[in-house]
């Protein structure tokens, strides 16, 4: 045979394997039509349009069936947990927030929870921050179901669906911009509360999102729901059913999709979520197409829950965002300006001019932090892709001893291998799309 | 765990009298029945299951509302089928696995933490293994919840603690051929030096910093 750059061969004790890069397969194709034997294993990602960011799938393909498909992750890792034990409890949500990119309030909300546990100030914690938590953490679902079902249709080739879903997520990083300053990553929940109250149109411009993101979410609803070939693409594939959910340890929409109504915000709840009216949407397929359902039919209980928030924080009006305690309650003022969250200028007038106290108090808590006592908890909360659960362990000193994080998305994407083996390759990319697996929450 | 002085770095010019300071953290002992809650419940189902408590569970900690069982390595397998399988706890669930490197805990420096949960029950319990450095072999428990998996192949990966009969334990983060195991508290977290003009600031492993 003639040497080709993009197909070689070679013998091993298996026989001939053939390498394939780049496009140029026409020796190779010649050649393999020689041999009787059609076994390929093909490397799918980790830079793949359709596999959500860096994953890696090892799919062995017997035509176009898949008998074995394996995930290689790693690729995203970035030692937040290490580099989190190199910083106080507080300057540690700023990295706790970069794990999952899509749902970054949660990371917060679930790490916050976990400290204010060790410290024992979960019930001093004020009303009005833990509405605002709530309130923060369902736009954040909206957002990111938004690009679980947007890039899952358009991995699926409907493009349309994706636009209409980017629209909607925009709408809801604004107000995140309008509250925090920044739209992603914003490190706006803190142990003992929230960095800064919203700003006095806040609620004004929540109600109004709400009522343009009922209306238009029936875009999508219309294009999708219902939808002939959509349904083709996506009914009866990667199928899991509950005994495979509970022994590998899945839980959220796919767990929700067998029929089971588990989520934490309703067993277990957490920050006043008791006091909301809202249903667990459910279905019992143990499909794609189920799973799908499940986050369109949850876009609209986050709705519900957001007015009610709304309601509470309006009797709420100028009530406290941060736990009275001096010695754990971030001093600084804050303030969003043009460029994101930054130093409030009457706080530095007061700090700079006018107090000694508060300056060296501000010095002491910014540099050292504070210190919580030696112990472990174990925080869980219901992200948009599962249960997101902290273990803190504290030595007693001012940063954290160890952090981990049990990601939804970690633990979840290890279903490919029972969703995929035996479906079409094609069927993959729904599947894992069906996942909606973060790799930054993956690898961390 | 005990901890000397005010600064993360030793050495370091301290002319405050702080960094003279010692602090032990207490190790937590057991905690006395009643446990509270449905700890009691899940503790006599155990009891009743393994008459030589002691031998399996080595320790009941009930700390901030949370139940910790401390279980001897060699029995932890039979302990989670029966936490499983029994139809009073009915734990379906195993939230993973977790590694924390206590250096200053002699003989046991190494542990593994793991959160289960009981969709039957509503319950959350917390099993925890620690072995010794010198021989950091835990028994896997893929067979009994299968999603520990890859929280396995994480803990071998940061912690080096070996799963015994796990099929495949293979690095899952970090490459291949990575030498050690970057949670271990004597890892250090690299970095490079910082320099301004006449001055250096040192990588965050050796950079002075409270405690």
């Amino acid at each position: 045979m003639t040497y080709d750059a993009y197909a070689s061969s070679q013998e091993t004790t298996e026989g001939r394997v053939y390498s394939v890069t780049g496009g140029d397969w026409d020796s190779l194709s010649t050649e393999i039509g020689a041999t009787k034997e059609e076994r390929v294993v093909v490397n799918m990602g980790p830079q793949h349009p359709s596999t959500h960011g860096v994953l890696r799938l090892v799919l062995e393909l017997e035509g176009e069936t898949v008998t074995e498909a394996r995930a290689g992750i790693g690729y995203l890792h970035t030692g937040i947990e290490k580099n989190s034990e190199f910083k106080t409890w507080t300057q540690a949500t700023t990295y706790v927030t970069r794990m999952d990119y899509l749902a970054p309030i949660f990371n917060e909300t679930a790490y916050c929870l976990g400290v204010e546990k060790l410290l024992g100030i979960t019930n001093d914690v004020p009303e009005r921050a833990t509405v605002i938590r709530v309130l923060m953490m369902e736009l954040n679902r909206i957002s990111s179901h938004m690009v679980a079902l947007g890039t899952g249709a358009l991995e699926l080739g409907a493009l349309t669906p994706m636009l209409f879903a980017f629209r909607e997520r925009e709408r809801v990083l604004d107000m995140f911009e309008m509250a925090s300053g920044l739209r992603m990553n914003m490190a706006y929940v803190r142990p003992g509360g929230v960095a800064q109250d919203l700003p006095a149109d806040g609620i004004s411009k929540i109600r109004q999102l709400v009522k343009d993101l009922r209306r238009d979410f029936k875009d999508n609803e219309k294009l999708l729901v219902g939808n002939t070939i959509w349904m083709k693409r996506t009914q009866g594939i990667g199928y899991l059913d509950l005994a495979g959910c509970t022994t590998l340890g899945i839980t959220g929409p796919i767990l929700r999709a067998t029929g089971l109504a588990w989520d934490l915000r309703k067993v277990q709840p957490y920050c006043g979520y008791e006091d909301y009216q809202f249903d667990i949407p459910t279905v019992n397929t143990c499909d794609v197409y189920g799973r799908f359902i499940i986050r369109m039919n949850e876009l609209e209980e986050s709705l519900r829950i957001i007015e009610q928030a709304c309601d509470k924080l309006e009797k709420l009006q100028g009530a406290p965002v941060m736990v009275a305690d001096k010695k754990i309650a971030w001093p600084a003022q804050l303030s969003v300006g043009r460029d994101g969250m930054g130093n409030s200028l009457d706080h530095i007038r007061e700090i700079m001019g006018e107090s000694m106290e508060a300056l060296i108090h501000h010095f002491k808590i910014v540099t050292e932090g504070f210190r919580v006592p030696a112990g472990q908890v174990y925080s869980a909360i219901e992200s948009p892709r599962g249960e997101i659960g902290v273990h803190l362990v504290s030595d007693g000193g001012t940063r954290p001893y160890r952090l981990h994080f049990r990601e939804p998305s970690f633990n979840n994407l290890q279903s490919v291998s029972a969703m995929c083996e035996g479906s079409m390759i094609a069927d993959v990319i729904g599947a894992v799309a069906s996942i909606d697996p973060v790799m930054g929450g993956v690898d961390r | 765990m005990t901890d000397h002085g005010m600064f993360g770095a030793p050495g370091t010019g301290d002319t405050s009298g702080f960094g003279g300071l010692v602090r032990v953290s207490h190790n937590q002992g057991s905690s006395e029945r009643p446990y509270g809650g449905y700890f009691d419940e899940v503790a006599d189902e155990l009891e009743r299951a393994f008459p030589e408590f002691r031998d399996a569970i080595e320790k009941v900690v009930v700390d901030r509302g949370e139940l910790t069982l401390h279980i001897n390595r060699d029995r932890l397998v039979d302990v989670s089928r029966k936490l499983r399988d029994t139809e009073t706890l009915r734990f379906e669930m195993c939230m993973g696995v977790n590694g924390v490197h206590y250096p200053e805990d002699k003989g046991r420096e190494l542990h593994a933490i793991y959160p289960l949960l009981s969709l039957t029950h509503n319950r959350r319990i917390r099993l925890e293994v620690s072995v010794p450095e010198s021989d950091p072999h835990i028994p896997s428990l893929v067979e009994v919840w299968g999603g520990n998996n890859w929280h396995e192949r994480e803990t071998w990966d940061m912690f080096g603690i070996i799963f015994d009969g796990h099929p495949g334990l293979t690095r899952i983060l970090m490459p291949d051929d990575w030498p050690g195991h970057p949670q271990r508290k004597d890892y250090p977290l690299g970095g490079i030096p910082v320099e301004y003009k006449g001055a250096t600031v040192p990588d965050p492993s050796n950079r002075r910093s409270y405690r």
